[in-house]
This record gives structure tokens, C-alpha cells and sequence, in this order.
């Protein structure tokens, strides 16, 4: 997730002192994603050192955000809102299949004699699960925050596709003829071929 | 007290070598309040279950209570008096009867039961109105959507007395908006009226709604959700890692 343009995006609302910034950042993310001050400051120094925001001139300053004079308030320069509007509508990256650890654990755990495959996918769903309940709870002990409700969708759906992903991985194996523990698919496959090489050689 | 309780529950189907052992052995307590979802795959034993807990079919060996009451002790009248007044049944497919207004098919048990038609359809109009159907009691289930034929379907659950509900796959055919309106209507059953529900389903976004999830494989119990941490142990800055 980008706080970069997170913070561009709270600042195309009108000027805004950092700690404020922060403070709308956690409230808008649904305190999905707490930042501390020092995260606040780098990215502002950053964001201005690249010209998308400058700060405000003391005159100009308001009494937003309770300034107390070590603090410097940050206003969206015409780059920023530029920079902004194209983050918004360029989708991110998702061409390349991230590195998986527990694709790689499944993809291990059939290799591994004495490993029964289903119950190391059972361990993962059962935590994948209990996480989701977590959420779920977490969503509905406050189902009038839209932020909040939004980014926990976003985190149900994640883990339900790995949920998905595992419940299907296990009907795969099944059907590759892997029962489940010490076997594996490969192993389990070999038969076919060789009772059909059997069967064409002349006796 | 539990208000469902299976005990060593075993069932098969067929004789001999061509027998289908669908549940083997299942243990599971749904307490007052408390919401259980079973997850497994297409025949896994999870509808069996279901059926065998609402007593619509009964297991080939161990026990069943309901209520405190042991079902194979009941004769057929007041097995029929249970499914009637104390367990409601929401299905996938809604199972609303075209030709009844809303309102009707949720007066419906309660009439079969004995309740006079206008005491029966008044239950029936409050237990629409706190499911925000108020206004839909006249219309028949044709003319509603399918999120709306599901929620008269759980007010006919709930309307009444009833106390323990067993949904099969009760979001299977909602989208996920309508679907968790569901799930939230059969919560808020076990948390403010004290109810208990069984709900199976194969996806893990409804499952994660309940106190406890059952796992179901060629049936068997294989294992199950640990008791709810705190939520909140997610929200603090090391759980960003």
C-alpha cells in the first residue's frame, strides 16, 4: 500500500498539518494499518522534495491540525494532483504470481514421505478460518465504519481465496490419486502407463 | 444447556459391500446463543448432518438431543411438534410456497401448529417487520428478490417459539451483499434472541460469521476453530508483519 499517495489524497482536500494527516490516515484505513509519526514526516519530506506538496506559508495557516510551531503544515501542488489522478487509475502490479510460501509448503509436503497432505492443508484452512473470524468480528463490532468495513472485505476476500485455493489444491491431489498420506500423485499416476506398456508387449 | 447434541453419530446408507458410511461417529453441542458452521466439501457428510440434526432422518447408530431430549425416544407426533415449534429449517433454495404471500408462508408454521390465522399472521407481520419486510408481507415470493425470499425464509425459521436453526448453505444463492445480510440476521438470532444455529456451507466467508467451525471430511469430524481470540490483537502495529 502506498502511504505516499495516500497522503497526496488526504492533502487534495485542503491543507493539512502532519499529525493530522496521520490521524485521518488510521481513521479513513478503518485503524487497519496504524503509521507512526516518523513514517508521516520521511514521506512528507519526500513528497516535497519531489515537488507534489509545499508547505504552507506561516501566514497563511489556519488553526487546522493545533500547530504548535514545530510542525509545518503541507498543502497539494498542481504536480501532486497530477501525480494523484494517474496513481488512482493505474491498476498495481499483479502480473508477476508472488513468491508463496504456502503454495511452496503444499508443493513440499507432497515430496515429504510420511506427510499426510490433507492434514498439513487442514492446519493451514483452520488458521486461515479462525483469522477470517477474527475480521468478521472486527467488521461487525462496528459495521457503521465504512472505511473499516471496506478494508476488512478487502482482507476477507484475500484470505478466502487462499481458503479456495487450498480446498481445491485438495480435490487436485485427490484426484491425482494421492490418498493423502504417505503417497504421492506422481507415484500414484505410475500405474496406468506401465499396466498400458504391459499390455502391448507381446507375450 | 445444549440445545442440539450428537452424540457418536453414525450414518450409512445401503447394505453389505455397496454400503455408504456418510457421517461416522460425529460429536457436536450447539449451545443457547451459540452459532456453529460446518465446512467440508460436496459429500462430506455435511447435509446428512443437517438432516439427522432436525431430525428428518434418523442415524444408523448414536444419539441425538434436542432440547435436553433424546429423539429416537419420541414417537412421530412429537418428533413432528419439534420440527413445527422448536427447529427452524432454512434451505438454499428458499422452499417458500408460490401461491403464499410472504406473510403466509411465515404464518404457515405456526398455523400447522395450531395457532389461530390471525394470531399466527400477526407473528408473522412482526417477525417480517424486524427483518425490514414490513412492507413486502402481501407480495408472493415470485415477485420478490432472492435476498428478500431469504429473509422470509429465516423470519419463517424464527417466527414463533423456535430455538435451534439449521441452515444448508442459507447464502449459496445471494451475492455476497445479500449474502452476508443472511449471515447477519441468523448472528443477531443467536446473540440477542439466544438461539442456536447450525449452518453448513462450503465457503469460509459465511463459516467465519460463527463462534465455532466444524470440519467435515468423508464424514468424519476432522478437526475444528480454536475458541475466539480477541480481535483486536489484530489491530495493533505488530500485527503488521
Amino acid at each position: 500500500m502506498s502511504v505516499r499517495h495516500a497522503m497526496l489524497a488526504l492533502l487534495s482536500e485542503g491543507p493539512k498539518y502532519g499529525l493530522r494527516l496521520r490521524e485521518e490516515f488510521e481513521a479513513r484505513t478503518g485503524d487497519v494499518w496504524p503509521l507512526n509519526v516518523g513514517q508521516v514526516y520521511t514521506t512528507l519530506q519526500r513528497l516535497e522534495r519531489d515537488g507534489l506538496v509545499a508547505t504552507v506559508p506561516e501566514g497563511d495557516r489556519g488553526n487546522d491540525g493545533g500547530d504548535d510551531g514545530a510542525h509545518k503544515a503541507y498543502h497539494l501542488t498542481d504536480d501532486g494532483s497530477s501525480e494523484l489522478a494517474r496513481w488512482l487509475r493505474t491498476p498495481p502490479d499483479l502480473s508477476s504470481p508472488p513468491r508463496d510460501e504456502l503454495v511452496m509448503k503444499v508443493l513440499v509436503a507432497m515430496r515429504v514421505p510420511g506427510t499426510d497432505v490433507r492434514e498439513v492443508i487442514q492446519a493451514h484452512r483452520r488458521y486461515l478460518v479462525e483469522l477470517m473470524q477474527q475480521w468478521t468480528r472486527i467488521r461487525e463490532d462496528d459495521a457503521s465504519d465504512l472505511s473499516m468495513s471496506l478494508a476488512v472485505d478487502a482482507e476477507l476476500f484475500r484470505l478466502d481465496s487462499v481458503v479456495r485455493w487450498l480446498d481445491a489444491a485438495e480435490a487436485r491431489i485427490a484426484r491425482a490419486g494421492a490418498p493423502g498420506s504417505t503417497d504421492h500423485p506422481d507415484q500414484a499416476r505410475a500405474p496406468l502407463p506401465r499396466h498400458r506398456r504391459e499390455a502391448r508387449t507381446p507375450r | 444447556m445444549s440445545l442440539l447434541e450428537l452424540r457418536g453419530v453414525s450414518r450409512s446408507y445401503g447394505e453389505g459391500s455397496a454400503s455408504v458410511n456418510a457421517l461416522q461417529e460425529v460429536s457436536l453441542s450447539v449451545d443457547e446463543g451459540a452459532m456453529v458452521a460446518v465446512m467440508g466439501p460436496s459429500g462430506s457428510g455435511k447435509s446428512t448432518l443437517l438432516s439427522i440434526a432436525g431430525t428428518l432422518e434418523e442415524p444408523t447408530s448414536g444419539e441425538v438431543r434436542v432440547g435436553g431430549q433424546p429423539v429416537s425416544a419420541m414417537s412421530r407426533g412429537a418428533k413432528a411438534r419439534l420440527r413445527r415449534r422448536t427447529i427452524g429449517y432454512v434451505f438454499q433454495d428458499f422452499n417458500l410456497l408460490p401461491g403464499l404471500t410472504a406473510a403466509e408462508n411465515v404464518a404457515l408454521p405456526l398455523e400447522l401448529d395450531g395457532t389461530s390465522g390471525r394470531k399466527a399472521r400477526l407473528a408473522a407481520l412482526r417477525t417480517l417487520e424486524r427483518f425490514g419486510l414490513g412492507e413486502r408481507a402481501s407480495h408472493y415470493p415470485d415477485t420478490m428478490s432472492g435476498g428478500e425470499r431469504q429473509r422470509v425464509a429465516i423470519a419463517r425459521a424464527m417466527v414463533g417459539e423456535r430455538k435451534l436453526v439449521l441452515a444448508d448453505e442459507p447464502s449459496g444463492a445471494l451475492d455476497s451483499v445479500n449474502g452476508e445480510a443472511v449471515m447477519r440476521l441468523l448472528h443477531d438470532a443467536c446473540k440477542k434472541a439466544g438461539m442456536g444455529a447450525v449452518v453448513v456451507t462450503h465457503d469460509a466467508q459465511l463459516a467465519s460469521w460463527a463462534d465455532r467451525v466444524v470440519f467435515l471430511r468423508d464424514g468424519h469430524v476432522t478437526d475444528q476453530t480454536a475458541p475466539p481470540k480477541d480481535p483486536q490483537s489484530l489491530l495493533t502495529p505488530e500485527a503488521e508483519t
